[in-house]
């Protein structure tokens, strides 16, 4: 047996004194060192993913073993010394890299993207059903309230916005030949994804901070098209809006989709408890956030280089509007990757520590 | 209110659970703090030489007229590693930075496996609300109120930070099993450790570790009589000899 073989040491009758004996034991364990380093060595050398070989994963499982073995003999005769701490964690990282190998960060984005995505895409539906309704619901408020009180508009639009559209042109007129279309477009997604991130974050105020993110944006956008729409520049804004906010729109309602998952979790929790529910629905939901924060860079490009462009006909604008909105769906779906989303999956069980 | 520190158990199939210890508030700030200087040195570094570069001059002014250049070569990467370092480097390291390396953490999750890329990705979405008001105000309240000092993002993503044993001084616990006589194997280890050590100690120290030892395994019979640096070690190689 190869423990058999590694343990070496002094033999300790049984009939000898108990404190030589122990001391006799705990000699014998600590002779092994080398034999830890080694065994801690190759299953770092695992975890980095520098080795395959077949006789070294053989000798790994040896490894474990031999390691389990000497953990529980440590804490029995040296509970609190160096030897028994190092022990332990070479143990477990041992137990570590045999249970879950190494650890590639391409491949797991991949899998993140291609699986984790439409899998969450396709948990979140009736969660993002709600958010859109709520976001509709919000933006036809904002549109009935300022038509019927346009002096309300203060409350959603700065003055400057106030005063072009006033004077006959939307403020977004000219905006190139004010800020460089790559500044605009960066000042423009940072924006919107840390949006996002909030939508989903503040989730965790039992949904009340997604219902108000989704609620103020809904609201200020019905507000403003009912102004527009009053001095007769709505088609503008629509040309504005459309190239970018087909997926804009879509993304502020899917990340409030995923805060309002976390909302539930902890308004309604499950059998685990209120926490256990609250982790399960943000890892279930979060990875959403990913999907939300790519499309978003997208949408900010087309924000700051197609939208505010004088040059690109509304025909253009509603393909380009039209055209990011399917390959959103493409991606959330996982059919840009070729395949539809598969079966939701639970998420991880829970533990006792 | 906080129980005092925990160890996370995980079950193993050999029946011996894996122990390892939950780090606290302050390695896990300590180890912030590390990265927290790396991602600003970074940041800056990239602002400052893209800066020159982009200038042709030893100037950090951005140039009249490329404002547009300035923006998306010097200022958005300096931005992006400034805020995706954390993110980025968990993912490409499984859970660890560089900070939390010298620290000696890592990331793991309940079931203390090392996370998946969904969790590192929540757990660091959630620095949002850790961070508020200011200084991870949240994060730091929460972490202290935990029993496993967990903040929002732990919480959310189903980790914690645990620490991770360096590794050993195999000459050194190989001269420990030949010193256990006398001495237990805690005492064998100091004893080794501070023999190791001897010349790099300052002479009251190596002879007060020397007294504090000789007291401790031989009580009444150590001979602490005074003497010079020479005595007081031999006296420790006669105690540490098997």
């Amino acid at each position: 047996m190869a423990l058999a073989s590694r343990a070496t040491g002094p033999t300790v009758r049984r009939g000898a004194d108990p404190a030589a004996r122990q001391q006799a034991l705990a000699a014998a364990l600590l002779r092994r060192a080398r034999t830890w380093q080694e065994a801690d060595a190759r299953a770092k050398r695992f975890a980095r993913g520098r080795t395959g070989d077949a006789a070294d994963a053989v000798q790994l499982v040896e490894d474990y073993r031999l390691l389990a073995h000497d953990v529980a003999r440590a804490r029995t005769l040296m509970p609190a010394t160096r030897t028994r701490e190092y022990l332990e964690n070479a143990y477990a990282r041992a137990h570590a890299t045999l249970h879950h190998g190494a650890w590639r960060a391409g491949a797991t984005l991949r899998a993140l993207l291609v699986q984790e995505v439409p899998a969450a895409m396709r948990w979140l539906a009736p969660y993002l059903a709600w958010t859109a309704l709520i976001f509709t619901l919000a933006g036809c408020a904002g549109y009935a309230l300022v038509h019927r009180y346009p002096e309300l508009i203060a409350l959603f639009a700065s003055p400057q916005m106030i005063a072009s559209v006033e004077g006959g042109k939307l403020w977004t007129e000219g905006l190139l030949n004010v800020v460089p279309s790559s500044i605009l477009s960066v000042e423009i997604l940072t924006n919107n994804i840390v949006v996002s991130l909030f939508a989903y974050c503040l989730g965790f105020l039992f949904g009340l901070g997604t219902l108000y993110i989704l609620g103020l944006n809904g609201m200020m956008l019905g507000a403003v098209f009912a102004f527009v729409g009053e001095h007769g520049l709505a088609r503008e804004l629509l040309g504005f809006i459309v190239p970018h906010g087909c997926v804009e729109l879509s993304v502020m309602c899917l990340s409030g989709a995923a805060g309002a998952a976390i909302g539930e979790a902890l308004i309604r929790p499950g059998p685990g408890g209120r926490l256990e529910s609250f982790r399960a629905a943000s890892l279930r939901s979060g990875v959403i956030l990913l999907a939300c924060a790519l499309l978003l860079v997208g949408a900010g490009l087309i924000e700051g280089f197609v939208s505010p462009d004088p040059r690109i006909s509304f025909t253009a604008r509603i393909a380009i509007g039209v055209g990011y909105f399917a390959l959103m769906v493409a991606f959330l779906t996982g059919r840009l990757w070729g395949r539809g989303a598969p079966p939701a999956r639970n998420p991880p069980a829970a533990s006792s520590s | 209110m906080k129980e005092p520190s925990a160890a996370l158990s995980v079950d193993s199939v050999t029946g011996i659970d894996v122990s390892l210890a939950v780090a606290g508030p302050g390695a896990r700030s300590f180890a912030f703090i590390i990265d927290w200087h790396i991602r600003l040195i970074l940041a800056l570094a990239w602002y400052v030489v893209a800066g020159v570069v982009s200038n042709a001059a030893f100037s950090l002014a951005p140039s009249p007229g490329h404002s547009q250049r300035w923006f998306t070569v010097v200022v958005i990467p300096a931005l992006a590693l400034y805020f995706l370092y954390h993110p980025a480097v968990e993912l490409a390291m499984r859970g660890r930075t560089p900070g939390k390396r010298r620290v000696g953490i890592r990331v793991v999750t309940r079931t203390g496996e090392p996370p998946g890329a969904g969790a590192l990705l929540v757990r660091n979405i959630f620095r949002l609300i850790d961070s508020l008001p200011v200084f991870y105000g949240v994060g730091l309240t929460l972490m202290v109120l935990t029993r496993d000092s967990l903040r929002c993002g732990d919480m959310a993503a189903g980790t914690l930070l645990v620490y991770e044993g360096g590794a050993a001084d195999t000459e050194l616990l190989h001269d420990a099993a030949q010193r256990i006589g006398r001495l237990d194997t805690a005492g064998a280890e100091i004893a080794a450790d501070l023999l190791k050590r001897w010349s790099s100690l300052v002479p009251e120290a190596r002879i007060r570790l020397a007294r504090q030892l000789l007291q401790r395994y031989l009580g009444a019979e150590a001979d602490l009589s005074e003497g010079d640096e020479l005595q007081w070690r031999s006296r420790l190689e006669r105690l540490a000899r098997p």
